[in-house]
């Protein structure tokens, strides 16, 4: 038999059959239960502004991947939508500040994804006539103009102080108020959920369902009788709402916003964590937002080459595991179901801390060279790993790279043996 | 008044050849293999670095032969273990790989030499004014910029039209399952043309570095306007990245001379706006305030126009 | 009778190179013909040119007696013609259920909704689940399309083009690269979902011609030498010699 005509060699994803359990409303209930209790559970201080910043992050980067996993759009400058919804936002919030306009805070947010709706509306009416590289081009420059437009328009964009805004200010609404972290993380957990489910609803709507039929095959969707450029245009315009929502619930939260917010970085990161995340599926950018915010905040602590160690999985991901981390969860699925799960605690266990074991070795070498390239001449120590390390001396060099090989070394022999015992417990047989 | 019409294009000439020393590498890595390698002007950045630590140790001219190289082999490295591995996941996959080697590099770069810029000297033979012009000088270094980047072309011409390499490169553009076919290596090929495209770049960097100064944010500054001359000039046609690098060059280097604006033509065609209201704020822009952003005008202007740019055959 | 696809006097070329050189052709409705001719005589061409995907150099072409030249695929499509591909073209990361849908969507009157949801409509459902019975692709309806076999992702191919119900089909080699007994599964399923429709197919297998067709069309350089019943065709000493040397299959 010839091979499949259409296939590719690039693991798919089927977003309707696999998702089917996000469409009962018992899911939904359960998280709403989850993120209601979360504060209460964890109680470390610094916990609840990173959950806000996860919370804005999984809206933004499920905005995205409106465009980029269900619509094949590849797109540089997201966060332009995110960063004037935001600036329109902080403007209401202003006025709203000064009793010129009634918007309590819990509206907010609404505001900015107008705002993002407008200016998606309007930009998207020239850039979703093709997709692909030109559309990524396109989008390219739409980032780079408004990068410099903020110089020029300084009523709007602040100039280089931005816009700030001061939330305790808005009129009430129900007696809500927002002084603290915790109820502003009500409030941003509300917009979450609420958004979350809109835009799964979106998916599960024609257009939604076209969007992905045009990115596999814009000209059969043609022959079906839809616009392709029509399908782009509405999902992008959708896209740019929730990007603006999640705007505004930044500048709700952080009460400033720059042109910084707007820029080639923040588009940068959102692509980046929606790809760790997983494009392929309904919630992938959540795990992958989820998952960035946590690095980006807790790394930053403890490494100033966070980045750098950010860039290099961020790179693994998308040469060895392009599916992201919940495709690697799909992938087990199958495995679950036929409960072949506990063959593969052994070697997955070994690969884990051989990994671990590589990663320490190769972490304290960056880290040491890091010293020494910036660190003035006389201090030559720092604290790694909880053990106080001279990089002027030979053993810490020595210790480091020896663990580095040998972790390597056991990750090329653990990590066949764990894709091997993945295919055999993955293999049809006495499953049920 | 003249002396200002004649350094700005002069100016702009050897910014234009700089551009295009840049984006040909780039134009032609993409009509070979059909990506736009977003990390190119990482490869700028790298080679304006190397060069300044390569001049530490061994002098400019050295640096000069040297540094490209170094770069090219880099970039060779990156295409047999990187893209070439992403190719098969589609070309979206292959521009967010590129992507990433872009944050890759800056973060590199960034980590061995440090945040802060480096001043990276003119050689101290090529520090002198050129020629004289009523009161301004032109620079030795400029003309020397110029020098290489023609010549850089005239060789790339060359080898491109003239030697055997030069034409299986040429058909292996168009049609690579036939080059294929006819015993080359194709692969290998593409290697070679992406180590020569990051070479380029290297090289640019490298003349660049002293003028247009070395700091981490270089890539990025540089590496948009690249797009937009490679976009603008049609992917994949060198003659269209000449023409459009040099247009962008003088455009930009023109415009942000002039320091005039709407509101102050229509000031001295005696009309006043009210210095309060939002009219004013837009017409008071100055052409050098909004010089940087022209480029991504006409970026626009011309996807949306002619997508396929001003001399490409190719639209992705 | 009235036509179904009238073509008035149409040329096109790409640059200077003519493909197709006039042709006048019209596919009376509730008929099923065949367009039968050597290779390069622009076969393909002419269903671009019908189904909208090229603008014709020359000529008038007309659906159900409406002027369509010049429009758009999609609106071509809305106003009844359906068409399958050569290449099979289907969408490949959605699954065999789902790619059907897609196609039932608009001709059931959903457009751009954003405000409805498809899993709530059992009438799409119920259309979908149809057709794929008909395919025989109800055990395969959670697979995704790029993974299944060659001949049941050209049953898809075909069942995708008729899905939205279209009463004018245009399909192409519908039957490429299958075995006999495919070929004869896809013969009745054509004759099962065209019945009572308007049916014209590119084939190169000439006994999937005679059986199917009532009338065949034979494009020869751009231009149809003959439009005639399967027996005059065959006894034509004209198309003989054009098109000599293609053998009935066994």
């Amino acid at each position: 038999m010839s091979t499949p005509a259409g296939a590719t060699t690039r693991p798919l994803a089927v977003a309707g059959a696999r998702g089917r359990w996000l469409r009962g409303s018992g899911v939904w209930l359960l998280a709403a239960l989850v993120v209601a209790l979360l504060p209460v559970v964890i109680r470390t201080p610094v916990a609840v502004p990173v959950m806000n910043q996860m919370g804005i992050a999984i809206v933004f980067a499920l905005s995205y991947n409106m465009l980029l996993g269900q619509g094949g759009m590849l797109s540089f400058g997201h966060a332009v939508y995110f960063g004037l919804g935001g600036f329109i936002a902080a403007h209401a919030l202003n006025h709203a500040g000064q009793g010129t306009l009634w918007l309590p805070l819990p509206l907010v947010p609404l505001v900015g994804g107008l705002g993002g709706l407008l200016f998606a509306a309007l930009f998207g009416s020239f850039s979703t006539g093709r997709s692909g590289t030109v559309f990524a081009m396109i989008s390219l420059g739409i980032a780079e103009l408004m990068a410099a437009s903020s110089l020029i328009f300084n009523e709007f964009f602040g100039g280089e102080e931005g816009i700030t805004a001061n939330r305790t200010k808005a009129p009430l609404l129900l007696g809500l108020e927002f002084t603290t972290d915790r109820q502003v993380y009500y409030l941003i957990a509300f917009w979450a959920l609420v958004t979350t489910a809109l835009m799964y609803a979106f998916s599960r709507t024609p257009v939604g369902r076209m969007a992905n039929a045009v990115r596999d095959n814009p000209e059969r969707a043609e022959f079906v009788g839809y616009s392709a450029r029509w399908v782009r245009y509405v999902t992008f315009c959708a896209s740019g709402f929730f990007a603006g929502i999640a705007g505004g619930l930044f500048a709700a939260n952080y009460e400033i916003l720059t042109a910084e917010n707007m820029g080639l970085n923040a588009s940068g990161s959102v692509l980046l964590m929606t790809y760790i995340g997983g494009i392929g599926y309904f919630l992938g950018p959540v795990l992958g937002a989820i998952v960035f915010t946590f690095l980006q905040s807790m790394l930053s602590d403890y490494t100033d080459v966070w980045l750098l160690y950010l860039g290099i999985v961020f790179l693994a991901t998308v040469l060895f595991v392009p599916m992201g981390l919940t495709g690697i969860v799909v992938m087990h699925g199958a495995v679950w179901r036929a409960r072949r799960l506990g063959r593969l605690v052994l070697p997955y266990l070994a690969t884990a801390a051989a990994l671990a074991v590589a990663a320490l070795g190769v972490v304290g070498l960056v880290e040491m060279i890091h010293v020494l390239v910036s660190a003035p001449v006389s201090r030559g120590t720092r604290r790694l790993f909880w053990v106080l390390v001279n990089v002027r001396t030979v053993t810490p060099w020595v210790a480091f790279a020896a663990i580095a090989v040998a972790g390597v070394l056991a990750l090329r022999w653990t990590m066949p043996r764990a894709g091997a015992a993945f295919a055999e417990a993955s293999r049809p047989g006495d499953a049920r | 008044m003249f002396e200002l019409v004649v350094f700005s294009l002069l100016n702009g000439l050897v910014f234009g050849l700089l551009l295009f020393m840049l984006s040909s590498g780039l134009t032609l890595i993409f009509g070979m293999m059909g990506v736009l390698n977003f990390a190119h002007a990482g490869f700028y950045m790298l080679g304006a670095y190397l060069v300044f630590t390569v001049t530490q140790h061994a002098g400019f001219v050295p640096a000069l032969v040297v540094v490209p190289v170094l770069v090219g082999l880099l970039g060779a490295v990156v295409e047999r273990q990187g893209l070439r591995r992403v190719h098969r996941f589609g070309h979206v996959a292959e521009l967010i790989f590129t992507f990433g080697v872009a944050i890759l590099v800056t973060e590199i770069v960034q980590f061995v030499w440090g945040r802060p810029a480096k001043r990276v000297e003119i050689p101290a033979f090529l520090d002198f004014p050129l020629f004289q012009l009523f009161n301004a000088s032109f620079p030795a270094y400029k003309a020397f910029m110029l020098v290489v980047s023609v010549g850089m072309f005239v060789f790339l011409f060359a080898i491109l039209t003239r030697t055997r390499a030069g034409l299986i490169i040429q058909a292996s553009l168009t049609h690579p399952g036939m080059v294929a076919m006819l015993g080359h290596n194709v692969p290998r090929v593409f290697m070679v043309v992406f180590g020569i495209g990051c070479a380029l770049a290297g090289l640019a960097g490298v003349i660049a570095g002293p003028v247009l100064g070395t700091f981490p944010g270089m890539a990025q500054v540089l590496g948009s306007i690249v797009f937009v001359v490679v976009v603008i000039g049609g992917l994949g046609s060198l003659s269209g990245a000449l023409v459009a690098s040099i247009l962008i060059g003088v455009v930009q280097t023109v415009a942000v001379a002039l320091d005039v604006s709407i509101g102050s033509a229509l000031a001295a065609a005696g009309v006043v706006l009210d210095p309060t209201g939002f009219l004013h704020e837009l017409t008071s822009v100055t052409v050098a305030q909004i010089a940087p952003i022209l480029p991504y005008i006409l970026l626009v202007v011309v996807l949306i126009v002619r997508p396929t740019g001003l001399f490409g055959t190719r639209e992705t | 009778m009235s036509a179904a696809i009238e073509l008035e006097g149409v040329h096109k070329h790409f640059g200077v190179t003519p493909i197709i050189r006039g042709v006048d052709l019209a596919i009376e409705a509730g008929t099923r013909q065949a367009l039968i001719g050597p290779n390069g005589a622009g076969k393909s061409t002419l269903f671009n040119l019908i189904t909208g995907k090229y603008p014709v150099s020359r000529g008038r072409i007309r659906l159900k007696g409406e002027d369509v030249t010049g429009r758009r695929p999609n609106e071509i499509n809305r106003r009844g013609l359906s068409r399958s591909f050569q290449v099979t073209n289907i969408f490949p990361r959605l699954s065999v259920f789902e790619n059907v849908r897609c196609a039932v969507l608009w001709s059931m009157g959903y457009g751009y909704a954003f405000w409805r949801f498809v899993d709530r409509s059992r009438e799409a459902r119920e259309r979908t689940e149809t057709v794929l019975e008909q395919l025989n692709l109800t055990a395969r309806r959670d697979v995704p399309a790029g993974v299944l076999s060659y001949a049941e992702q050209r049953a898809l191919e075909i069942g995708i083009t008729i899905a939205g119900g279209a009463d004018v089909i245009l399909l192409d080699e519908p039957t490429s690269g299958m075995s006999r007994s495919e070929t004869e599964q896809v013969v009745q399923l054509i004759r099962q979902v065209t019945a009572g429709r308007t049916l014209l197919m590119v084939e190169h297998d000439m006994s999937v011609v005679f059986d199917l067709a009532d009338r065949i069309a034979v494009l020869v350089y751009g231009q149809v030498i003959a439009h005639d019943t399967p027996e005059r065709i065959r006894a034509s000493a004209a198309v003989q010699e054009a098109y000599l040397g293609v053998p009935a299959h066994a």
